[in-house]
């Protein structure tokens, strides 16, 4: 049996008292697997990304990655852990708009000590197969949604993590340009590449993944294989 | 609560480190300001206000017999007449020179109310009280001491100072049954009149003598002026990094709030509204810190006004109201208009511009520098931090500002405590490893009948046997000293005949050079100042029927005896025989070894030989000190302050930006280095940009202290710089603006990725 790149056991985390934003929520993802995460707002979607991405921590339970107990890292280790094993698509893109696009992108390289020249090299690389190399040096601001994600793709693989989550990639996104993020995670994932989805659109989990997981009330309602 | 209240109350507690930094900045300034203007008012006229307090005597009359009773023209007041006589002491430990003795019943009345320091007054005619100006006074409180041509004891009950320096000494007018003259205290319609007054005066009796107060005034003004030019220093740049880092927060605190006031508008507050509600969040931090400040700035100038009190005797010296007002009206008006002129522009705003402040990309400023610091060999999150300071400049600016004084504080007050040292060194020339006589401290007394003096019947060449026998004696000279005037000039001169090897002693020449035997001087400033001398010229020295030629050869730095000195060489007066001697001991010699070896070869000569160092601070180069070393941290915290709050709002301001680093990858030392890297060109501009105005300032108000004190001042204490030290003071604002940034750089690095990506 294949180790799973994810594997949650038993997941809670409530916020300042409230209600809890998961409860017992338990999940694997095996290496290769395209999994969307579908749900209401509020239903602990992000939250379950959070968790996985290291960006937060569970009340109890467990959180592996890819053999990493990502509920016991440290501030540090877990920005570590980010960016040797994850790569992060968000909806509003998030790139830094005082950086240039090549910058941008080679930053998570650059951040896990890689040399300026390999840096680049891996950033132009990934610009190339994405389609949008000549806007190497222009500034975010330029660009249009679709090309934002794309870059913001390319920041996300530019350490070649073994988990790539993506966080409402196509929320902010029209129709057409929504459309050619989901081709891009398709091919990602023909390639080999593990991928989280936190989406609305079950179109687009459809049409990328192979497998759906739909929480409701911070429980894991349905999984979807 | 009104719907106004309530949005204070909330903003005040929401806003907790800006509501902090708005109060502490507002505190650390007040203080400051309060300690500051009260000693600048203090000491502006510290002697005008004890003159006042003690109704002091614009005219002190000495008649031959008691004055008629009248009126005299220009006179509003007077008291008198007192029996007035001269005793010379004749006892252990005070200085045998003329002391002038008044009878008074008590230290009151309408014209020179004396100030009773310590112990009380008179109540019998065995009873003295002695002017705290007398040397060794101090020592003497509740012991007898005996005068010459007068029969039996006087006990004395109290030390006192007239701030007119009417006497020496006060007794009951019984005790001087037998007066040489009776003296009358005026005071004056027009005091600027003296003369006129004394001409009025005459028509009343045969005046003797009259002691005009502006003379006074002369001789006092100049203990203190030296504060002067050193409060104005610190005074100015506590007010103005006041002003800029008081505006600074409050303005930053009500930028930092333009998106809620676009909230407020949007809810139904009108632009008056939205001002006065930011205002007054301003104020309430502020007044707190006011009152807090006002406080510790009162409590802190208590210590230094009774210090300014000690020295007039005044007893009344307090905090002036007027200061306190004045700095609390200028402090919450600063920021009051500040947020006002902040607030009034954000309340302008349309409603959705307010709202759409920090969801809209930023103008593009600094990108080139972004790029630039990319190239650099440094780690990619310094590079980052390097480039902030030009992505927002005024707030950079308003940053570099904040170091630059903080940075010439500290330059000028480590130069200024490195002159004050050189000058205390200077002065205490004859500083040496040990003594034998009795040593000069403050006043150059004549030693007469002191334990440990030179008898005149001493033998000297006994005394420099045993010196010269002493294993570990380097060298030393010895000192006689001789009252005695000098044609052209009032008053007497102590002259100081050196002989030995002066190369020993501490004499720090200002210009010129040392005497190099007979028929040469060397003398202080203040002595070529009331001769209207200088290097080159003769003067003659009169001393007891002989007179003596010296040429100038020196100016030296000797504040002893207010100046009035003359160094010659033994030679230049022969017959003298030093009253002191001076020995300096070999490197590595055990002094307690070398002075007991010598005490014993002394002690059948009935010497006795002494530590010569005490390496204590005068009472006013240590309250300087003092006030520097306060001021200074005083001014550094507010610099700090500012500079936290600055990287405080421009972290806030970035978090999220923060947060998509962390979320990439940034550790949270990373993060740290980003923030910590962000001041570092502010703080090192800051610095290099405050060491010359700390230098400047130094240059400007150093000869200003001296000639405050009537003196020039030798090289040593010019030269407070080294190369070395400047570059660790122009590190020093590199420290304080890291200082600063580090707090907000700790929360950046600790805040949850999370959290920061969701916040707008």
């Amino acid at each position: 049996m294949t180790t799973p790149v994810i594997e949650l056991r038993d997941v809670s985390r409530r916020y300042d008292g409230g209600p809890p934003a998961l409860k017992d929520a338990s999940l694997t993802v095996a290496p290769g697997e395209a999994v969307a995460v579908l749900g209401p707002s509020g239903s602990g979607k992000s939250t379950l990304l959070n968790l996985i991405a290291g960006l937060d921590r569970p009340d109890s339970g467990t959180v592996t990655v890819a053999g990493t107990r990502v509920d016991r890292l440290g501030e540090a280790a877990a920005a570590r852990y980010r960016r040797d094993s994850v790569g992060m698509v968000f909806q509003f893109f998030n790139l830094l708009d005082d950086l240039t696009v090549a910058d941008n992108v080679a930053l998570p390289a650059l951040l896990a000590g890689r040399s300026r020249a390999e840096a680049r090299r891996r950033g132009a690389e990934l610009l190339g197969a994405l389609g949008v190399e000549r806007h190497a040096d222009a500034y975010p601001g330029r660009l249009s949604g679709g090309e934002r994600q794309r870059v913001a793709v390319a920041r996300a693989l530019v350490n070649r993590p073994a988990l790539l989550l993506a966080d409402e990639p196509t929320g902010a996104l029209d129709s057409a340009a929504g459309e050619e993020v989901g081709k891009l995670l398709t091919e990602l994932n023909a390639d080999g590449q593990t991928i989280v989805l936190v989406t609305h659109d079950l179109d687009l989990a459809r049409s990328c993944t192979g497998r759906t997981i739909r929480i409701a009330d911070g429980r894991v309602a349905e999984d979807g294989r | 609560m009104s719907a106004l209240g309530r949005v204070v109350r909330a903003g005040v507690r929401r806003k907790r480190v800006q509501t902090a930094v708005i109060g502490l900045a507002t505190m650390m300034a007040v203080t400051a300001s309060v300690l500051g203007g009260s000693l600048l008012v203090v000491s502006s006229a510290p002697f005008d206000e004890a003159f006042t307090a003690q109704r002091g005597a614009h005219v002190a009359a000495r008649f031959a017999a008691p004055p008629r009773a009248g009126a005299v023209a220009g006179v509003t007041d007077s008291a008198g007449p007192f029996p007035f006589g001269t005793a010379v002491p004749d006892s252990r430990g005070l200085e045998r020179a003329p002391l002038a003795l008044v009878g008074r019943a008590d230290p009151g009345g309408p014209v020179d109310e004396v100030a009773v320091l310590s112990g009380r007054w008179a109540a019998a005619v065995d009873e003295v009280v002695l002017s705290a100006d007398v040397p060794f006074a101090e020592r003497l409180l509740d012991q007898e001491i005996r005068l010459v041509d007068r029969p039996g004891a006087f006990t004395v009950v109290g030390l006192a100072r007239s701030v007119s320096r009417t006497a020496d000494a006060w007794v009951l007018p019984a005790a001087l049954p037998a007066p040489t003259g009776y003296q009358v205290l005026y005071r004056l319609a027009e005091p600027d009149r003296v003369d006129d007054a004394v001409a009025a005066i005459r028509g009343v009796g045969e005046v003797v003598g009259a002691q005009s107060w502006l003379v006074v005034k002369e001789e006092a003004v100049r203990e203190t002026a030296v504060y002067v030019p050193f409060l104005v220093a610190f005074g100015l740049l506590g007010l103005v990094m006041s002003v800029l880092i008081v505006g600074n927060v409050v303005a930053g605190a009500v930028s930092a709030g333009t998106r809620r006031i676009g909230v407020l508008k949007a809810l139904g507050f009108t632009p008056a509204q939205v001002v006065r509600a930011h205002v007054a969040q301003a104020l309430v931090p502020a007044a707190v810190g006011t009152a807090v400040g006002v406080l510790a700035g009162n409590l802190l100038a208590v210590p230094v006004l009774a210090e300014t009190t000690e020295v007039y005797g005044t007893g009344a010296l307090g905090v002036d109201p007027v200061v306190d007002l004045l700095v609390v009206v200028g402090v919450l008006g600063v920021v009051a208009l500040t947020a006002w002129a902040g607030a009034a522009r954000a309340g302008r705003l349309r409603t959705v511009e307010a709202l759409a402040v920090g969801r809209t990309p930023r103008p593009r400023r600094g990108r080139t520098a972004t790029r630039v610091a990319a190239r650099l060999p440094v780690p990619v999150p310094v590079a980052l931090g390097l480039a902030r300071p030009f992505a927002r400049p005024v707030r950079a600016l308003g940053l570099v500002a904040a170091v630059v004084f903080g940075t010439t504080a500290v330059t000028f007050a480590v130069g200024l405590g490195t002159s004050l040292g050189a000058v205390q060194t200077a002065r205490e020339p004859d500083a040496t490893d040990v003594v034998i006589g009795v040593r000069a401290p403050e006043g150059d007394p004549i030693p007469t009948g002191a334990t440990a003096a030179l008898r005149p019947d001493t033998d000297r060449a006994a005394v420099t046997a045993a010196i010269d026998a002493q294993a570990g004696t380097a060298g030393y000279y010895g000192i006689a000293r001789r009252r005695a005037a000098v044609a052209g000039m009032s008053g007497s001169v102590v002259a100081l005949a050196f002989s030995g090897d002066t190369s020993r002693s501490n004499y720090q020449l200002i210009s010129g050079t040392w005497f190099r035997g007979a028929g040469e001087a060397v003398v202080p400033t203040t002595f070529l100042t009331a001769t209207a001398t200088s290097i080159g010229d003769t003067v003659t020295l009169e001393d007891g029927g002989r007179s003596v030629r010296l040429k100038i050869v020196g100016e030296v730095f000797d504040t002893r005896n207010d100046g009035k000195q003359v160094l010659v060489d033994a030679a230049s007066l022969p017959g003298l025989r030093p009253t002191m001697y001076h020995i300096s001991v070999r490197e590595g010699t055990d002094l307690p070894a070398y002075l007991a070896g010598l005490s014993a070869a002394l002690r059948p000569l009935g010497v006795e030989p002494r530590e010569g160092r005490d390496g204590g601070f005068s009472d006013m180069l240590a309250l300087i000190a003092g006030l520097t070393a306060l001021l200074t941290l005083l001014l550094v915290a507010v610099a700090g302050l500012g500079v936290l709050n600055t990287v405080l709002l421009d972290t806030r301001e970035r978090v999220r930006d923060l947060g998509v680093h962390k979320a990439v990858g940034m550790t949270p030392g990373q993060t740290t280095a980003l923030v910590v890297a962000s001041v570092a060109v502010t703080g090192v501009v800051g610095g290099v940009l405050g060491v010359p105005a700390g230098v400047a300032l130094h240059s400007a108000v150093l000869p200003l202290m001296a000639e405050g004190a009537g003196t020039a001042l030798p090289a040593s204490a010019h030269a407070a710089y080294h190369p070395v030290g400047l570059v660790l003071f122009a590190l020093g604002g590199l420290v304080i603006a890291v200082l600063g940034a580090l707090p907000p750089a700790g929360w950046a690095a600790r805040t949850r990725t999370a959290t920061a990506l969701r916040a707008e």
